[in-house]
C-alpha cells in the first residue's frame, strides 16, 4: 500500500551569503509517521526546519508540505502545522488555560470547540485543577507535556518538535514519547529534533545531518546495520565526529 | 573529603532536599542523578557556599561552608545549569574576568584548560553571547576552571548539547580527574552517569541508593524482558492492562517489560501478544542497563 506523503523535499538548497546551510537535500515524510532530523549543532537542521514551516523560503528546490508548496503558499502551510520548540512555547506569565486559549484563538478554533477539546486536554494531562496556576510554576517535565498538547490542540497534520525535551530525566522523556507515539497513532506527522540518540532510536525513520548534507536516511536498525555499530549514538559518532 | 550530614532545606512548603547524608571521597568523579525538581540544584547550592541548610552539616575539605564561605568559594569552579557568563563580553574578555577576580591569571594555570579553551581560541573575539551551545559549555567550563578549584561543581552540564560536543566534555572531565580535581556532576541522562565512579539516585530530596554504576546494575534482580513489536503505542495500552504487567515502557525501538511473576516466561509474553492480535518481532531476556535501574527504582518508590 503506497503511503500519502505529507512532507516532500527535492534538490533543497538554502544559502546566506556565500555560506550554504543546507546543500541539496532530498527526502519525504509519510502521513503518521515519527522522523527524526538529527546532526550535530550547526548541521543546518534549524535552517532547513524552518523552511518546512514557512518561515523562510528556499535557495532553490521545490519543498511541498501538507500539501502546499512553501514558497509559495506558506500561511497555507502554517495553518496545517503544529510546533513546538525547547526555547519557546508556552508564556510564562500566562495561566495553562490562558497559554491554551491563546494558540487555539491564533489557530482560529471555535470557543465552544475550543472548550471542549480544551477540558478534555486538561483531564487527560491531570491539570484540570491546576488549569490557573502560572506556566511559570510548573515543572519542565510539565511545561513540556502542555506545550506538545497545546501545539496539536488544532489537529494539524505535522507538527514539529524541535529538541523538545531537554533537561528531563527518563522516566518524564518516556511519558512525553507515549504522547508522540499516540498522535502519531492518530494520524499525526511527528517532525522531530533531538540531540539524545536513544530517542533516535524511538523514531520510524531518521536522518543524519553533517554540514548541511544528509549523509544516513532509514529506518534506525538499517542505520545500526549499514553503519555496523551498536547504537544510534554510535552511528551519530561515526558520521559526525 | 565531602561529607553531607542529615541536610534538610525548604522554600516555603516544598521540602526540597529531606535528610541527606553521604560523603564523596577526594578525587572521584561523582554523578547525581535524577529528574528535575529532586533537588540536586539545591543541594549544590548549599556545598558552594549560595544557600544555607536548614538543618543538618557540610563539610568541604575539612571546611564549613557557612560559616568560611569565603575559604569555600576559593576552592570551588562552579558551572550552573543557566549559562551565566557574561553575554556582552567576548570568550576572552569573559576568561579574563574570572582570572582577575579569583586573582590568578590565565597564563598561569593555561595547562589546565588548554585541551577545551584551544577549540573555542579561535572565535575569542567573538561575545559570549553569539555562542553555539556546545562552545558556550566549553567556555563556562573553562572559567570554571580558570583558578584551578580543588572541586569542580557541574550542575547540568550538557543539558542542549549534541552528543559530539558530549562525548568530548566527558573525556574531558576524565582527565581533570587525573589532575586530582574532585568533580561532582549532576545529569538527567543515563548513559553519562554509567561513566561516573559512584553515583546518589535522588528523587523527591532523598538519596536512594548511592554506589559505583555498575552495582547498581548487579543488584537489578528481577527478569527483563525486551520486546520487539510492529506498533508500539498499541503493545504498550495491551501490556499495561495485563493484570501480570508489573512496568512497561519504550527503550530504544524495543519495548522493556517486567513481569509481577518471577518465573515468566517469554512463551507467555508472546501468547498474550497474540491473543490482543499484536504482531511482535521477538520476545527475549535481557540485561539491565543502569536507566532499566533508574526507573525500577522510581516506579517503586513512586
Amino acid at each position: 500500500m503506497e503511503k500519502k506523503k505529507v512532507i516532500t523535499v527535492e534538490n533543497l538548497v538554502k544559502k546566506f551569503g556565500n555560506f550554504t546551510a543546507n546543500d541539496n537535500l532530498n527526502f519525504h515524510v509519510d502521513q503518521g509517521e515519527i522522523f527524526g532530523f538529527l546532526g550535530a549543532n550547526g548541521a543546518g537542521k534549524t535552517t532547513a526546519m524552518r523552511i518546512l514551516c514557512g518561515l523562510s523560503a528556499p535557495t532553490s528546490g521545490k519543498v511541498d508540505v501538507a500539501g502546499f508548496d512553501v514558497s509559495h503558499q506558506s500561511e497555507e502551510v502554517k495553518k496545517r502545522i503544529g510546533y513546538m520548540s525547547q526555547k519557546f512555547s508556552l508564556f510564562e506569565d500566562l495561566s495553562v488555560w490562558e497559554n491554551m486559549r491563546f494558540f487555539a484563538t491564533v489557530y482560529g478554533l471555535s470557543a465552544k470547540v475550543f472548550k471542549e477539546r480544551g477540558e478534555q486536554l486538561l483531564h487527560k494531562l491531570n491539570l484540570f485543577e491546576e488549569r490557573k496556576r502560572l506556566v511559570s510554576t510548573l515543572s519542565l517535565g510539565w511545561k513540556q507535556k502542555l506545550a506538545f498538547s497545546v501545539a496539536i490542540l488544532h489537529q494539524p497534520s505535522i507538527v514539529f518538535l524541535d529538541e523538545p525535551t531537554g533537561g528531563v530525566d527518563p522516566i518524564t522523556r518516556r511519558q512525553f514519547w507515549e504522547m508522540i507515539y499516540e498522535a502519531a497513532d492518530n494520524g499525526i506527522t511527528v517532525f522531530v529534533t533531538t540531540h539524545y540518540m536513544d530517542e533516535a532510536e524511538y523514531c520510524d525513520r531518521v536522518t543524519i545531518m553533517v554540514d548541511g548534507r544528509i549523509d544516513a536516511l532509514g529506518t534506525p536498525s538499517e542505520l545500526k546495520k549499514q553503519f555496523n555499530a551498536a547504537s544510534m549514538n554510535d552511528v551519530f559518532l561515526a558520521l559526525a565526529r | 573529603m565531602i561529607e553531607f550530614k542529615n541536610i534538610h532545606k525548604s522554600f516555603e512548603d516544598v521540602h526540597a532536599v529531606d535528610g541527606v547524608s553521604l560523603n564523596i571521597e577526594e578525587g572521584e568523579l561523582f554523578g547525581f542523578i535524577g529528574p528535575d525538581g529532586a533537588g540536586k540544584t539545591t543541594l549544590f547550592r548549599m556545598l558552594n557556599s549560595l544557600l544555607i541548610p536548614d538543618e543538618g552539616e557540610i563539610s568541604l575539605f575539612g571546611l564549613d561552608p557557612v560559616k568560611e564561605y569565603k575559604k569555600v568559594r576559593q576552592i570551588i569552579g562552579y558551572m550552573p545549569g543557566k549559562f551565566s557568563l557574561y553575554y556582552d563580553l567576548s570568550i576572552e574578555e569573559n576568561l579574563q574576568f574570572f582570572a582577575t577576580v579569583f586573582g590568578t591569571t590565565i597564563e598561569a594555570n593555561y595547562h589546565l584548560i588548554e585541551d577545551i579553551y584551544k577549540q573555542i581560541e579561535p572565535f575569542k573575539n567573538r561575545p559570549a553571547g553569539k555562542l553555539s551551545g556546545g562552545m558556550k559549555q566549553k567556555l563556562a567550563l573553562s572559567c570554571a576552571l580558570i583558578h584551578k578549584p580543588r572541586l569542580l561543581l557541574l550542575d547540568e552540564p550538557t543539558t542542549g548539547v549534541d552528543a559530539v560536543s558530549r562525548r568530548e566534555f566527558w573525556e574531558m572531565l576524565q582527565k581533570l580527574k587525573e589532575k586530582g580535581i574532585t568533580i561532582v556532576v549532576s545529569t538527567p541522562y543515563m548513559d553519562e552517569a554509567g561513566l561516573c565512579d559512584r553515583v546518589a539516585l535522588m528523587q523527591n530530596g532523598k538519596i536512594h541508593a548511592v554506589a559505583p554504576p555498575s552495582e547498581i546494575v548487579a543488584q537489578f534482580s528481577d527478569p527483563l524482558y525486551s520486546i520487539k513489536v510492529e506498533n508500539n503505542y498499541k503493545s504498550l495500552q495491551a501490556l499495561r492492562q495485563w493484570e501480570h504487567c508489573e512496568n512497561v515502557y519504550p527503550f530504544g525501538e524495543t519495548l522493556h517489560y517486567l513481569d509481577k511473576r518471577n518465573d515468566v516466561d517469554g512463551k507467555d509474553i508472546e501468547a498474550y501478544l497474540s491473543s490482543q492480535q499484536l504482531v511482535f518481532d521477538h520476545v527475549e531476556l535481557i540485561q539491565p542497563d543502569i536507566e532499566d535501574c533508574f526507573i525500577a527504582l522510581t516506579h517503586k518508590v513512586g
